[in-house]
């Protein structure tokens, strides 16, 4: 019998886009849902009445929210190429630095960006990513998986992605080169990965976004 | 995110760490404060698994010792999981996570199915990221309006956990399902914070009129041998949450 799996989201989302990331890594056929946030589909408020947010995954008619959750989910149905390490304690260690993704630097960049670059919000967001800067200069290491990416790399899409957009559409820096040479090194090897190629939003149309979001009027 | 400040650095917790490179291999070590329910939540874990460990304690009164803030130097906070010879293991539901994976044998506490996995995950999530911290919010908050506004969100919050748990216990006695599993430890070591917090807002999460599944799953976990010998008494949560009540104080 063939799995049906869907997926509902925006092309826009970063957290929508873990999940695509990790679809095209191991391959699945799936069919993306694209949700209009401003009218969301019955489906979506049927399978995620807690958040009603994207993504969510639906297999064979069973839905899971939570981008990581997804991804995880993802990677021990579907075999093939390893999202997450083997080994108990690499586990840990990548679940990690995907919560202090989310928990620290995901919101510090997000106000640095919202606020146009103000300077405390973006000295914040430098606190944060530098976490991640040291973990790739310390371990000498090309992604945050070693040779291939892993679910950290994954986490971390928004810094090789969305905040070079946000940056260019709001005029601001927020990563730059001289301060985060490893990780504007470690975004350009991520972003040319095959499976994260096909799975990035059309930048134009990110930094149309940006500036229409939090651009000034 | 509770913050323990903690100054003393122990002449104890050195010698632990020196002692270290020449421990068992197999030698767990948790640094914790007795009355931090994410401690508890590990304690909760390793005992349910019969894992033996060390208990390394913070002293509240002191400042963070040395071990705490190379061992977590991002989060400068308590658990840490200290596990032979290897780099800390921090946050308490990846250490737990962690614990069942290295140990399947003892007593597994994720479900097996992929899908339950997930669903585990779904609602530990929720439960430290949007159910607990509305207890911070109400310990701090002051002004009436704003309490009552976070009690109708406590309200909200406890009916979405009702149906999970109703979901997810399959009429049985705990989360997971027969027998206590990973939800019932996530969601478990809050109880005694929690009813503190009650207490002191007139106020009663677990109510058997409201919440009446819930309401027998907190009597049964309240007193389940794994919790209830490593959480702490009353006077132990009355003393920090004095000390919390200086470092995070209520809002002005």
């Amino acid at each position: 019998m063939a799995d049906e799996v869907k997926l509902h989201g925006v092309t826009g989302s970063p957290f929508v886009c873990r999940a695509v990331i990790a679809l095209n890594l191991k391959g699945i056929k799936y069919e993306f849902v694209a949700e209009d946030l401003s009218n969301k589909s019955a489906d979506l408020l049927k399978y995620n009445p807690v958040y009603k947010k994207v993504p969510v995954l639906v297999h064979n008619g069973n839905p899971i929210s939570e981008s990581l959750v997804i991804v995880e989910y993802i990677d021990e149905v579907w075999k093939g190429v390893p999202i997450l390490p083997q080994d108990a304690y690499e586990k840990a260690q990548a679940r990690f630095w995907a919560k202090v993704i989310d928990d620290k630097c995901l919101p510090a960049v997000f106000k640095a960006v919202s606020s146009h670059g103000e300077e405390q919000a973006v000295a914040e967001a430098h606190e944060a990513l530098q976490f991640l800067e040291n973990e790739l200069k310390v371990k000498g290491i090309k992604f945050f998986g070693g040779d291939n990416i892993n679910l950290v790399d994954i986490a971390a899409t928004f810094v090789a992605f969305w905040i070079g957009a946000a940056e260019e559409a709001l005029g601001i820096e927020v990563l730059s080169k001289h301060k985060f040479p490893k990780l504007t090194e470690w975004s350009d090897n991520y972003v040319n990965c095959q499976a994260v190629k096909e799975s990035l939003p059309p930048r134009e149309n990110l930094v149309a976004f940006f500036k229409k979001r939090f651009g000034k009027a | 995110m509770l913050c323990v400040y903690i100054r003393h650095i122990s002449p104890s917790i050195h010698h632990l760490s020196l002692m270290g490179s020449m421990s068992n291999k197999s030698e767990i070590r948790l640094l914790g404060t007795t009355a931090s329910p994410y401690v508890n939540r590990v304690q909760f874990a390793l005992n349910l698994k019969s894992i033996e460990y060390e208990y390394v304690q913070e002293d509240l009164k002191a400042g963070k010792s040395e071990l705490l803030l190379t061992s977590n130097p991002v989060h400068k906070k308590v658990p840490v999981l200290l596990h032979a010879d290897k780099p800390p293991i921090c946050e308490s539901q990846i250490i737990v996570e962690y614990l069942d994976e290295i140990r399947p044998d003892l007593y597994q506490l994720l479900p097996s199915l992929s899908l339950d996995r997930a669903n585990s995950r779904f609602w530990a999530t929720y439960i430290d990221t949007k159910f607990f911290p509305l207890y911070e919010e109400l310990r701090r908050t002051t002004k009436k309006a704003g309490q009552d506004a976070i009690k109708e969100e406590m309200i909200d919050a406890t009916q979405l956990l009702e149906e999970a748990f109703i979901k997810s216990s399959n009429g049985k006695a705990y989360f997971g399902g027969d027998r206590v599993g990973y939800l019932d430890v996530i969601l478990g070591c809050f109880l005694r914070w929690i009813k503190h917090v009650d207490e002191l807002n007139d106020f009663n999460t677990f109510d058997e009129v409201r919440v009446p599944e819930l309401a027998k799953w907190a009597n049964n976990i309240w007193s389940h041998e794994a919790l209830e010998s490593v959480a702490p008494g009353k006077e132990t949560l009355v003393y920090f949450f004095g000390l919390i009540h200086v470092y995070r104080p209520p809002y002005q």
